[in-house]
């Protein structure tokens, strides 16, 4: 369960509310069915208290948001932040994409957030409520009595591989201040790197050709924030609503892999949020190892100011010859 | 009323494969259901729906339209029209099959949409009525019931029984092919299904979602609903709800240089970017909560207005499971509408 409550969270912002520190909290609000959180801006104690949750189904990285809700709210918002948001939250100020003073920061800890297709896997569909406590009671309409599930067997892939419980930017933090982790997250990226290449094709053909080009994991993305995306862009030539054929399908998400590459703080809202399922997280990882492995251990929004490898020409960079030496 | 078991489909996918393509839900590697053209062995999967809804059969993602070739001063125009071969879709859900009806009003009036008209015309669609329905369904809220839906064959599935029941003569030539494969049946344990899942159906959490507030005519009542701001302030702007609904038709039709050549083609659009239906002035929805409102006020007010008051709904609950903010008609029609079903 999370170490903190919602009625915590809701009490600190009210006072921060009233005494005129904040003019509005960018929180969570509750859905139909207890897990169908959306991103709101609340602007008054009353609606805090009507609708504002935190459990374990919190999983939208409120970053982002920051871009327009601080151009739009007069005075301070108010932003809770997981660890892992904090991350975006630097490197969206490494890039000046908003005010840092019209912001009030809290770091909330987080134990992890479940992914709900997971829950479902173990409770069955037709979910009447969700309860989170010590673990999440779920009521369906096809079981008798609730079904226990245990947060650790269903967490969101991110979150079982979480890379810091560490926050690197807040105003304030709630509760204890937490590490950074040693995660397998690369796991995976290193049994890609282990297939043959007829093998690793297979793989991202199996999973790019379920895309729908619906541009989600882009438009979630902290790391995409430019203005007119090329691909939104009718003048740039490369426009697309659609993929023309299986070429551009898999050019559209490498492209934007590249785009992102030592600005992706492996955030996994990505993923997250593709209703198609694909691993879109790995191109991002793959593209952090291998900077991690030629130019040493970097982490996207660490601090605010930090230059990413690839803009940050040094004497020590390994020549190309080098890297191609090392790929074998 | 004819049956076979369950454990015989694949005999029956094989005997209608013999003469036409057959494709069913089968279970992905990600977890999900797709439809997918069947093959020996492939299983016909449990999940109550498929993430892409089956409107793709008829209105593909992408579709070339025609060729241009140029050769000096001459332009050839190329028609690259294939005729469509029969194909029959197995397991569409009540929901989805009404979602034709909403389709072909659009593609099948004046002037008629020949690309799609001949897909129509090829396709034999076997329905599947529900029995247990997730959380998000709602179809019962646009009058579709789930245990008994349209299409040219519906089919029950019980535990160990498939039973089938034609509906046009489409349907019955098909159930005509496997005859010899299907027995005569009575209706007894259809109807005990259909009762038992009644009895979900009512009391599923969108049970008492009702359209009362909604249909043509409301433009005014609606467009200027102060409402709209908050329940799109968070909206991403991406196509998922578009794109995942068996019901959204919207579509841009353009040009692909091959180097020697054009290919005209068309692709899904979405109403949420920001470049749909862009003209010369610029496009004339500029913010999010525009293009929010008008897919909303199409589906509940518009298309009703213009289509004898079917919406353009049908309750899948596709939107509700898939959007990345959780954001969708259910929670736009309580907070516009006033309705606490």
């Amino acid at each position: 369960m999370q170490k903190v409550t919602a009625s915590q969270l809701i009490d600190r912002a009210a006072a921060l509310l009233s005494d005129g520190s904040v003019s509005a909290v960018l929180g969570w609000k509750q859905g139909e069915f207890d897990y169908d959180i959306t991103p709101a801006v609340f602007a008054d104690e009353q609606a805090l208290r009507d609708a504002f949750v935190w459990n374990d189904f919190c999983g939208a990285n409120f970053s982002k948001y920051l871009l327009k809700a601080t151009k739009k709210v007069d005075g301070k918002v108010l932003v809770f932040l997981k660890p892992c948001d904090t991350y975006s939250f630097n490197q969206l100020l490494t890039e000046h994409r908003f005010d840092r003073d019209k912001v009030y920061a809290i770091g909330i800890p987080c134990e992890g957030m479940a992914d709900i297709d997971k829950v479902k896997a173990q409770s069955g569909d037709g979910i009447v409520s969700i309860a989170c406590g010590e673990t999440i009671q779920v009521t369906t309409l096809y079981n008798d009595a609730p079904v226990s599930v245990e947060l650790a067997d269903v967490l969101e892939e991110r979150c079982a591989n979480c890379k810091s419980k560490k926050h690197v930017a807040y105003d304030e933090l709630l509760g204890d201040e937490g590490d950074v982790l040693d995660s397998a997250r690369f796991d995976e990226v290193a049994q890609l790197e282990a297939m043959t290449p007829d093998e690793r094709f297979a793989f991202w053909q199996e999973h790019l050709s379920r895309c729908i080009r619906c541009n989600a994991c882009r438009d979630v993305c902290p790391a995409c924030t430019c203005e007119k995306c090329v691909f939104d862009n009718p003048a740039s030539g490369v426009e697309n609503k659609a993929p023309a054929n299986e070429f551009e399908e898999k050019m559209f998400h490498i492209i934007r892999a590249f785009h992102v590459a030592g600005r992706c703080t492996d955030c996994g809202e990505c993923s997250r949020v593709c209703p198609q399922n694909i691993p879109l997280h790995l191109l991002n990882r793959k593209f952090i190892k291998d900077m991690n492995d030629n130019y040493g251990e970097y982490q996207a929004g660490a601090e605010v100011g930090s230059r990413a490898p690839l803009v940050d020409f040094t004497l020590d960079d390994p020549e190309a010859a080098d890297v191609l030496d090392r790929r074998g | 009323m004819r049956k076979c078991a369950l454990s015989a489909m694949n005999d029956i996918f094989a005997a209608i494969a013999s003469s036409k393509t057959v494709y069913l839900p089968v279970d992905g590697a990600d977890g999900n259901a797709a439809f997918t053209k069947w093959e020996d062995g492939l299983v016909w999967s449990h999940a109550l729906n498929t993430v892409r809804s089956p409107k793709d059969f008829f209105f593909p993602q992408t579709e070339d339209l025609m060729a241009f070739k140029t050769e000096g001063k001459t332009i050839e125009v190329i028609d690259i029209r294939k005729e469509s071969e029969d194909f029959v879709i197995f397991g569409v859900r009540a929901c989805d099959v009404k979602s034709f009806d909403v389709l072909d009003r659009v593609f099948l009036s004046e002037p008629v949409d020949s690309f799609y008209a001949s897909r129509r015309e090829h396709g034999v669609i076997v329905s599947l009525a529900c029995s247990r329905p997730s959380e998000t369904c709602f179809c019962g809220t646009f009058g579709i019931d789930a245990t008994a839906p349209a299409g040219d064959v519906t089919a029950w599935k019980t535990e160990d029984t498939v039973y089938f029941e034609a509906n046009t003569a489409k349907g019955a030539a098909l159930l005509k092919d496997i005859e010899a494969l299907t027995e005569e049946a009575s209706d007894d344990a259809v109807k005990a299904q259909q009762e038992k899942t009644k009895t979900i159906l009512a009391k599923l959490p969108l049970a008492n979602l009702t359209t009362e507030a909604f249909g043509g005519g409301k433009t005014k009542e609606f467009f200027n609903h102060p409402a709209w701001e908050e329940l799109s302030q968070a909206c991403l702007g991406c196509g998922t709800c578009t794109f995942v609904c068996p019901t959204c038709q919207c579509y841009d039709i353009k040009e692909f240089n091959t180097g020697n050549g054009v290919v005209r083609y068309r692709c899904w659009d979405s109403c949420m970017y920001s470049e749909f239906t862009k003209m010369a002035h610029g496009n004339n929805r500029l913010t999010q909560k525009e293009r929010f409102r008008q897919r909303f006020m199409h589906k509940l007010v518009y298309y009703p207005e213009n289509n004898d008051g079917l919406f353009s709904c049908v309750g899948c609950g596709r939107c509700l499971s898939k959007c990345p903010i959780s954001m969708n008609i259910v929670k736009v029609m309580k907070t516009i509408g006033g309705n606490n079903g």
